[in-house]
């Protein structure tokens, strides 16, 4: 019987998810072994005419990683989507807009100002030059992507069967993953997660929960925190109750809190709402200004309780004011 | 046309629900802008209700419960009154104008109070203009071209 | 006008593509590197809380998250005007140092060492990893994966996490490490070392023993007279986490040694429209374009760079192997772009031996690792050597510290002006009137930028292949007259 057919693809991406795979380090040869690797484009040469050739639902299993920023990433993930049997986000970004995302606090125009513009180092001629798609060289034209306003989750430009969570995904629950489908098990409903377990990141944190009641929030710098304790209940954020469990509690176990990599719980659609509740229930007042006064120590709530699933949220993006 | 702002309403079915109850069977005269949804207590209005409230289109959301000492939970409306102001800062960190959350305390024979805050809110959203978020854009986008 | 495209060339911070025009007399008339992708960093870092700075920026780069981790922890030091202590300082050192050796491992035997290993002339599909393991035996596979496998092991227990690590914090680091950890570490140092003494011989018996590798070395299709750029210790001897930078001028001057925050002094970055990257140059120099020389502001920031612009390595063995390569290359500085392997293995002894010094150091299990900062924040810089280059992270804060600015000089960017001219200097010699393009022609002109490992040959190369490489010669009309293809 001829092999499974394997694609892995990384868009707007750092390339930690790829060296994640990597880090299943000798079983990497199980997975040469157990499929036929069809299109790697980090690893391996082949090349989108090659992929396009292929006949639509050829290739078993695609691993897709990276958010999607600009048209260029957008047409690959459709290829990949006509020719795939079964897509799988992989990682926070192709999952939830990951850390690429948090450019959905901002605008295109302001990043491409403070990056062309205002930062110290750039020198600018004639009031600024900024990227064009388009240029015409006095040899000949050469184009760019233009970039989108948005980020966008894989899940929004195309459908998907599968999602695993993480940022990156933690090798042992990529080989569980991908141990499952060379095993020939059935695979589990459509939409579901893989690579991830069904309770909060807490439930797999070491540290002594009580019950808590907060009055005062500080930030990591700021304490020196009981390596034993819950991190919450002294005081410090931490996105544990609004985060999936999988990856083994990592942070909190080097004595950081956890920013949610994992992405929201089982049926939670929105983890910075999740969050909000978590430390709405903790917060040890009944007295409206003494509360505000509490909530003005949460530094940044945007960028921490969307860390990683901004462009995945319900509202995706904050609106120009 | 004109504008007419779409409000969602969360109102606790103890108190503020039957306060609306009572601003109806008494004619008192308030704007039909508030489109009411019953929930059992304030304290279960989830954020994420809110957000989606807003996905979906509304101009403004409202959440109504007991006042403070008489929820029929006890810590119900304890935990709304520290989660509203919460959710109010996010929501205008989204870019929405956080006069567009609101919360009151309403009591079941506060009929005149529910017709006062429908009316007010309703003009005030109507100042602000309706809710045009990028969401909506692309929701939209997506259903011209599945 | 014919014009060539190579697409993509894969990635850094996304897909490069190169596109070499042609003139009508056949020869070219110009290449143009360029970066399709853009993520903003400096803009959506603006109202995050400084300390959560090295947990974001980790994301720019999967293949370096240690650099900007160290980089901007520093910065965040600097921000809030703290010292960590002695401890920290020696902790964040040890990691850095185990992930150097493990970068600089992937990167020799996976994607830049296959060109000498293996061969220039060998076909693709046997410039790889296998192809390596063919040449130089079954056990050095085994070895490659170990050695990753080993280095990830200290990471995971150094930085929390292996790929993003979460350990360093504004004044120190978040977790010390027990004897029991120390002892265990030793050991992978131990072997470090020994690996990275294999590797120089093996580099030795392939590379140098082959006159005509040597002589490719040499060859001035691969050379540049540029400034070099890298961090040195009080002593001028390379070190990748702390020190000055130095800058020495293409005859190997000393130009500049400047600390962290005045680099807005000596650095200066030029925007172009046609592609998303900038290019840095030597402010007191200046702009002139993509050209060499004494006169033009471009510098390299390189394993080569860093060796040039030092007056020696930090630890014995790796110094010795310093002092064998200038003197067979002809004294300092090496302006052959192919030379950075080199300096890429001595780099990778010197790692191993620091990270072994380190952990021996008795401090390193000290319980004191940090310093909570009292100041108020304001502004820092923090510098580290990157693998591929100089890495500089400068944020203001508001008296809260809250980031109002961030400005990045990413390791790689630092070379993409002399990468560009690599390129184009490759193709020059390479494409002639009346000789065919071919597939070799397109190793070659890799050959030139793969040296500067920059990052889209990162170290995933780790499988069986090459990056995938397309050239098509187009005529006036757009049409395309032929495509090569790499198979
Ligand atoms: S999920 Fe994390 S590791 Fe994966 S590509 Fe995105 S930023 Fe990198
Ligand atoms: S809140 Fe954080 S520290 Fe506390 S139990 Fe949950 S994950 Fe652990
Ligand atoms: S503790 Fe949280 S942030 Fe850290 S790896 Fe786990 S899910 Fe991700
Ligand atoms: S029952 Fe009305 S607020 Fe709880």
């Amino acid at each position: 019987m001829a092999k499974p057919k394997l694609a892995l693809y990384w868009a707007a991406s750092c390339g930690g998810c790829e060296i994640a795979v990597l880090d299943i380090h000798e079983k990497i040869l199980d997975v040469a072994a157990a499929f036929d690797i069809v299109f790697w484009p980090c690893a391996m040469d082949f090349k989108y005419q090659d992929v396009r050739a292929m006949e639509d639902k050829s290739i078993d299993l695609c691993l897709f990683n990276g958010s999607i920023r600009n048209s260029e990433a957008a047409e690959i993930a459709h290829m990949l989507r006509a020719k795939s049997k079964v897509v799988v986000a992989f990682g926070s970004c192709a999952l939830e807009g990951g850390i690429p995302g948090l450019a959905n606090l901002t605008t295109k125009e302001d990043i491409l100002r403070v990056v062309y513009k205002d930062t110290p180092s750039t020198v600018t001629q004639n009031g600024g030059v900024y990227p064009q798609t388009h240029s015409k060289m006095k040899e000949g034209s050469i184009e760019i992507p233009e970039l989108w306003e948005t980020v966008k989750s894989l899940d929004q430009v195309i459908d998907v069967e599968y999602y695993v969570p993480g940022c990156p995904p933690q090798p042992e629950q990529i080989w569980a993953v991908i141990e499952h489908v060379i095993s020939g098990r059935p695979l589990p409903p459509k939409g579901s997660i893989l690579g991830a377990t069904d309770k909060t990141c807490c439930d797999e944190c070491p540290r002594d929960r009580k019950e808590k009641k907060i009055k005062q929030f500080y930030r990591p710098f700021e304490i020196q925190t009981d390596p034993n304790e819950c991190l919450l209940d002294q005081g410090m954020v931490c996105m544990g109750p609004a985060t999936r469990s999988g990856c083994g509690a990592l942070c909190t176990k080097a004595n950081m809190p956890c920013r949610g990599c994992y992405g929201p719980p089982p049926h939670i659609v929105d983890q910075g709402a999740k969050m909000v509740s978590a430390l709405a229930s903790v917060i040890d007042s009944t007295e409206p200004e003494e509360i505000e006064r509490i909530l003005d120590q949460i530094a940044d709530p945007m960028g921490t309780f969307y860390r990683f699933s901004l462009a995945h949220s319900i509202l995706r993006r904050v609106e120009k004011v | 046309m004109a504008f007419e702002p779409r409000i969602i309403g969360f109102l606790c079915n103890w108190c503020s629900y039957t306060g609306a109850d009572l601003a109806g069977v008494s004619r008192i005269k308030s704007a039909p802008n508030v489109r009411i949804l019953r929930t059992m207590c304030s304290g279960r209005v989830d954020p994420a209700f809110i957000l989606k409230a807003f996905q979906l289109g509304a101009d403004g959301v409202i959440v109504m419960g007991c006042h403070l000492g008489d929820c029929h939970y006890q810590e119900g409306n304890y935990k709304t009154i520290r989660r509203l102001p919460f959710l109010k800062r996010l929501v205008k960190d989204f870019g929405i104008d956080p006069r567009r959350l609101r919360l009151e305390w309403v009591s079941a024979s506060e009929g005149d109070k529910f017709a006062k805050i429908v009316n007010e809110m309703t003009e005030e959203i109507r100042q602000l203009g309706p809710l045009k978020l990028t969401v909506h854009r692309e929701i939209e986008r997506a259903i011209a071209q599945p | 006008m014919k014009q060539i495209k190579i697409d993509p060339i894969t990635r850094l911070e996304g897909h490069g593509k190169i596109d070499i025009f042609l003139n009508d007399d056949g020869e070219v008339e110009n290449t143009y590197f360029q970066i399709p992708e853009l993520r903003g960093f400096e803009q959506f870092c603006v109202g995050r809380p400084v300390e959560e700075l090295p947990r974001i920026t980790t994301r720019i780069c999967g293949v370096c998250p240690e650099a900007h981790h160290m980089a901007s922890a520093k910065a965040c030091d600097a921000v809030f005007h703290v010292d960590p202590p002695p401890t920290a300082k020696k902790l964040r050192q040890l990691l850095y140092n185990v992930f150097f050796a493990g970068d600089h491992t992937t990167h020799f035997y996976a994607l830049g060492g296959p060109d000498f290993i293996v061969g220039p002339s060998a076909p693709a599909s046997e410039r790889n990893i296998l192809g390596v393991v063919k040449k130089v035996g079954l056990e050095v596979g085994g070895k490659v994966i170990e050695m990753r496998k080993r280095t990830q092991a200290v990471l995971k227990v150094l930085g929390g996490k292996q790929t993003h690590q979460v350990t360093s914090l504004p004044g120190g680091v978040s977790k010390g490490i027990t004897q029991e950890e120390a002892k265990e570490i030793e050991q992978h140092c131990l072997w470090f070392v020994e690996f990275g003494k294999f590797t120089i011989q093996a580099f030795n018996d392939i590379v140098l023993k082959n006159q005509e590798y040597v002589d490719l070395i040499l060859s001035d299709a691969f050379a540049h007279k540029t400034y070099y750029m890298g961090l040195v210790d009080a002593n001028n001897r390379v070190n990748f986490y702390d020190g000055m930078v130095r800058v020495v001028d293409p005859e190997g001057k000393e130009f500049v040694k400047y600390s962290p925050n005045e680099y807005l002094d000596n650095i200066s970055e030029h925007v172009e429209s046609w592609t998303y990257l900038k290019f840095p140059f030597l402010k007191k120099v200046g702009w002139k374009g993509l050209v060499d020389g004494k006169d033009s502001g471009v510098y390299r920031a390189t394993p080569l760079s860093r060796l040039n612009a030092s007056d020696g390595m930090p630890t014995p063995f790796a110094q010795a192997e310093y002092e064998k390569m200038y003197s067979t290359l002809g004294g300092k500085p090496v302006h052959a772009t192919l030379a950075t392997h080199w300096a890429r293995v001595i780099e990778l002894l010197s790692a191993a031996e620091m990270a072994l010094d380190l952990v021996r150091d008795p401090e390193i299990t000290g319980t004191n690792i940090r310093t909570i900062p009292t100041e108020i924040p304001t502004e820092g810089v923090g510098i580290v050597e990157a693998p591929r280059g100089t890495l500089t992270h400068h944020y203001t804060t508001d008296a809260k510290g809250m980031v109002t600015k961030v400005n990045l000089i990413v390791g790689t960017t630092n070379n993409y002006a002399p990468i560009s001219m690599s390129i184009n200097k490759a193709a020059r010699g390479l494409i002639k009137k009346g000789v065919e393009v071919t597939e070799g022609t397109l190793n070659m002109i890799e050959m030139a930028f793969r040296a500067y490992d920059p990052c889209f040959g990162c170290a995933t190369h780790t499988l069986p292949g090459q990056m995938p490489l397309i050239v098509r010669i187009h005529d006036t009309n757009g049409e395309i007259l032929d495509e090569i293809k790499r198979n």
